[in-house]
């Protein structure tokens, strides 16, 4: 058990925590029984206070795999092994995920909290699809296995239950085979929110989309963006492309990101992106752009940054971009890196994000206004029938998460009943009181 | 090659294991006392690597075991690495000579009881390599770890003269001197940034020490010269320094 300070990727709000390490169950059992308010802290990947509390168990060490059926492709490990290990290992034997988010630098146990997502939701749907059992750590130190069909009710409050239902310990999953690790690529420049919108429609039956969008842009050129979709591409080639990678090796003065610089870039990003079809980008490029830049947080300065993700039902959707757009557009708090994706159905998790429709995300750095800017976007968020994804929220009030997840009672009983409410804790569970 | 990995429960074992399995292909022998999580391991880098790696019981300071546990490998290693070794605190080793006895026994007594298993059988072979972890702590005794200082020091003047020994039978022995690692062992230690390395880094430097026949080497590299500093200041300055 050690004293350290402890924040998320957003870098806000910055802690003291007690952080203890292991290897072994054993080891595990014996530090929840010591303690309350505990939760599992991963890679430190989720933006907000998710994996935040007086007491964190990090995962990090526990990482080894148990098993590999290399006839089936299903693997079996601790929750601590990063998506970036498992890749390493496996692609080389043809095997990739099934769903990877936009970062490789998570842990598994981080992948099935947070039920995440990637650019092949509305074919593929969530992490928890491939997840084909899991073993977990319930308060008083028994260990169930959970299934789609085994403890059903834990399984689904635990896909996307933020790690509140008990300690993941290891984790079965379905890999997906690959013949290459290229990805064939499709740019298309897209000059309007609706002609992104067509494009998206247009293009779903390709397995990976998702839309960089210019947040500034106004009037006429309002959610013009650039649509990026691909498909494995059957090379022969299947060792993943070892790129050097780069730091941003300190904080940026904040003053740097502004309305101005961020337009210019993304004039420059609008531009640099003309309209292509048929490069092979390696996984890397293609899923993981900013893991090649380390510590890319720091660009946002010592204040920190929140990413704020909603998404909005398909028919609300153009109506509630359009508007949300519009405000913030007028409020000029821009982001460089603002993503728009079509999601597919959504699951039976209780505290899963998706749902059909269109999901935006925007990086905003954190200072005085922002937050009441945020409560506005809530509003409007909840008014056309979208909700917040909990893996970025630093800051939302309970009432919004209860009016965006209507299942949110149902995990609350599951807690209870469980007897995980004093046991399993993280900031955002008591500012949420789930 | 048969990759015997003496503490394998250590970070920088499980570094180095990972490492040579990946880079040769080597199985391994895995040996440390908490053969639960030994076993884990074992299995990790067997899915990982597609290799064959078993996990035995061995207690560095059960002197006595060592004969019937070396020999109960089969078939022999090739290569062992010595990675076992303990801390442990300065305060309590001066207060009790129980912990102070600790420190030597583990980091000394214990590696040459096991060392001298192997380095017989190796010799008579006529092919092997050793590789042993010692510390720059045993380069200067300093207040602050001398005890520490003091074993690893007797560890680093035994390799040297095994190095010695075994050169004229093509049997090759590396010293690794490292300097602060971010371990389990130096958890609860504030250690500084720049200086410290991860078992990852040392890993490397150990297999690249292999790859050379290297026979001494400083991990990082910087290390050795921060220790040639440090052992050129005189003696009447440096036992009024706190260091």
């Amino acid at each position: 058990m050690r004293q350290i300070k402890l924040h998320g990727w957003g870098r806000y709000p910055v802690i003291a925590a007690e952080s203890a390490l292991f290897e072994t169950t054993a080891q595990a059992e014996r530090l929840l029984d010591s303690g309350e308010n505990w939760i599992a802290h991963g890679m430190g990947k989720s933006y907000g206070d998710s994996a935040l509390s007086d007491r964190v168990l990090c995962t990090r060490r526990f990482n080894k795999l148990l098993a590999f059926d290399a006839a089936q492709g299903v693997v079996t490990c601790e929750s601590g092994i990063s998506l970036a290990e498992l890749i390493d290992i496996f692609l080389p034997r043809g095997w990739f995920l099934k769903v990877t988010p936009g970062t490789k630098l998570i842990s598994v146990g981080g992948a099935i909290a947070a039920d995440v997502h990637g650019k092949n939701h509305h074919v593929a749907g969530c992490f928890s699809t491939s997840v084909l059992s899991f073993r977990l750590m319930l308060a008083d130190g028994t260990v169930v296995s959970c299934s789609p069909t085994r403890h059903t009710d834990l399984f689904r409050a635990t896909c996307g239950g933020m790690g509140l239902t008990g300690l993941i310990l290891d984790a079965t999953l379905q890999l997906l085979p690959v013949r290459g690790a290229g990805i064939r690529e499709r740019i298309t420049r897209c000059g309007s929110l609706a002609e992104v919108f067509d494009q998206f429609e247009a293009q779903r039956h390709i397995d990976y989309s998702v839309a960089w969008i210019d947040c500034l842009a106004r009037g006429s050129a309002l959610g013009r963006s650039v649509l990026m979709v691909g498909a494995h591409h059957n090379d022969e080639d299947l060792l993943p492309a070892q790129k050097r990678r780069s730091a941003i090796p300190i904080d940026c003065p904040g003053f740097l990101l502004n309305q101005y610089s961020v337009k210019l870039f993304n004039h420059l990003y609008y531009h640099a992106h003309p309209s292509t079809e048929g490069r092979i980008a390696s996984i890397d490029a293609f899923f993981y752009p900013l893991d090649r830049i380390a510590h890319w947080n720091r660009m946002y300065g010592t204040q920190g940054f929140t990413q704020y993700q909603f998404v909005l039902p398909k028919k609300a959707s153009y109506e509630g971009l359009q508007a949300i757009l519009n405000r913030i557009a007028v409020s000029g708090n821009g982001s460089f890196l603002a993503v728009l994706k079509l999601f597919g159905a959504g699951n039976d998790n209780l505290l899963s994000f998706p749902m059909k429709g269109y999901t935006l995300a925007l990086d905003f750095k954190i200072r005085p206004r922002l937050f009441p800017l945020l409560d506005e976007l809530d509003r409007m968020v909840l008014d056309h029938g979208g909700r917040l994804y909990l893996a970025k929220d630093v800051r939302m009030h309970s009432n919004v998460l209860e009016k965006g997840y209507p299942r949110a009672g149902a995990f609350k009983s599951i807690r209870r009943q469980y007897g995980c409410t004093t046991k399993f804790n993280s900031l955002q569970s008591k500012r949420l009181r789930l | 090659m048969n990759l015997l990995i003496l503490g394998a429960n250590s970070d920088v074992a499980w570094a180095t294991a990972k490492l040579f399995a990946a880079k040769t292909g080597a199985d391994l022998i895995l040996a440390s006392r908490n053969l639960e999580l030994l076993e884990k391991k074992a299995r990790d880098l067997e899915a990982r690597y597609d290799i064959c790696a078993r996990a035995i019981a061995f207690d560095a300071v059960a002197y006595d075991t060592h004969k019937a546990f070396y020999a109960s490998l089969n078939p022999r290693p090739d290569g062992v690495v010595l990675a076992f070794g303990h801390m442990g605190d300065q305060q309590q080793a001066q207060n009790t000579f129980n912990a102070c006895r600790k420190m030597i026994d583990v980091n000394f007594t214990g590696a040459v009881s096991i060392l001298e298993i192997v380095a017989a059988d190796f010799e008579q072979r006529g092919a092997g390599f050793i590789a042993g972890i010692s510390s720059v702590a045993g380069n200067r005794g300093r207040k602050s770890n001398y005890m520490y200082g003091a074993a690893k020091a007797a560890l680093t003047a035994y390799l040297s003269g095994l190095r010695n020994r075994l050169y004229k039978s093509n049997v090759h022995v590396i010293t690794v001197l490292p300097g602060f690692i971010q371990t389990k062992m130096t958890e609860k230690m504030e250690l500084p940034g720049l200086l410290t390395a991860s078992p990852e880094q040392v890993a490397a430097d150990i297999y690249a020490a292999y790859d050379k026949s290297r026979n001494i080497i400083y991990s990082r590299w910087f290390w050795r010269w921060i220790m040639t500093v440090i052992r050129l200041i005189p003696e009447t300055l440096f036992k009024r320094l706190s260091l």
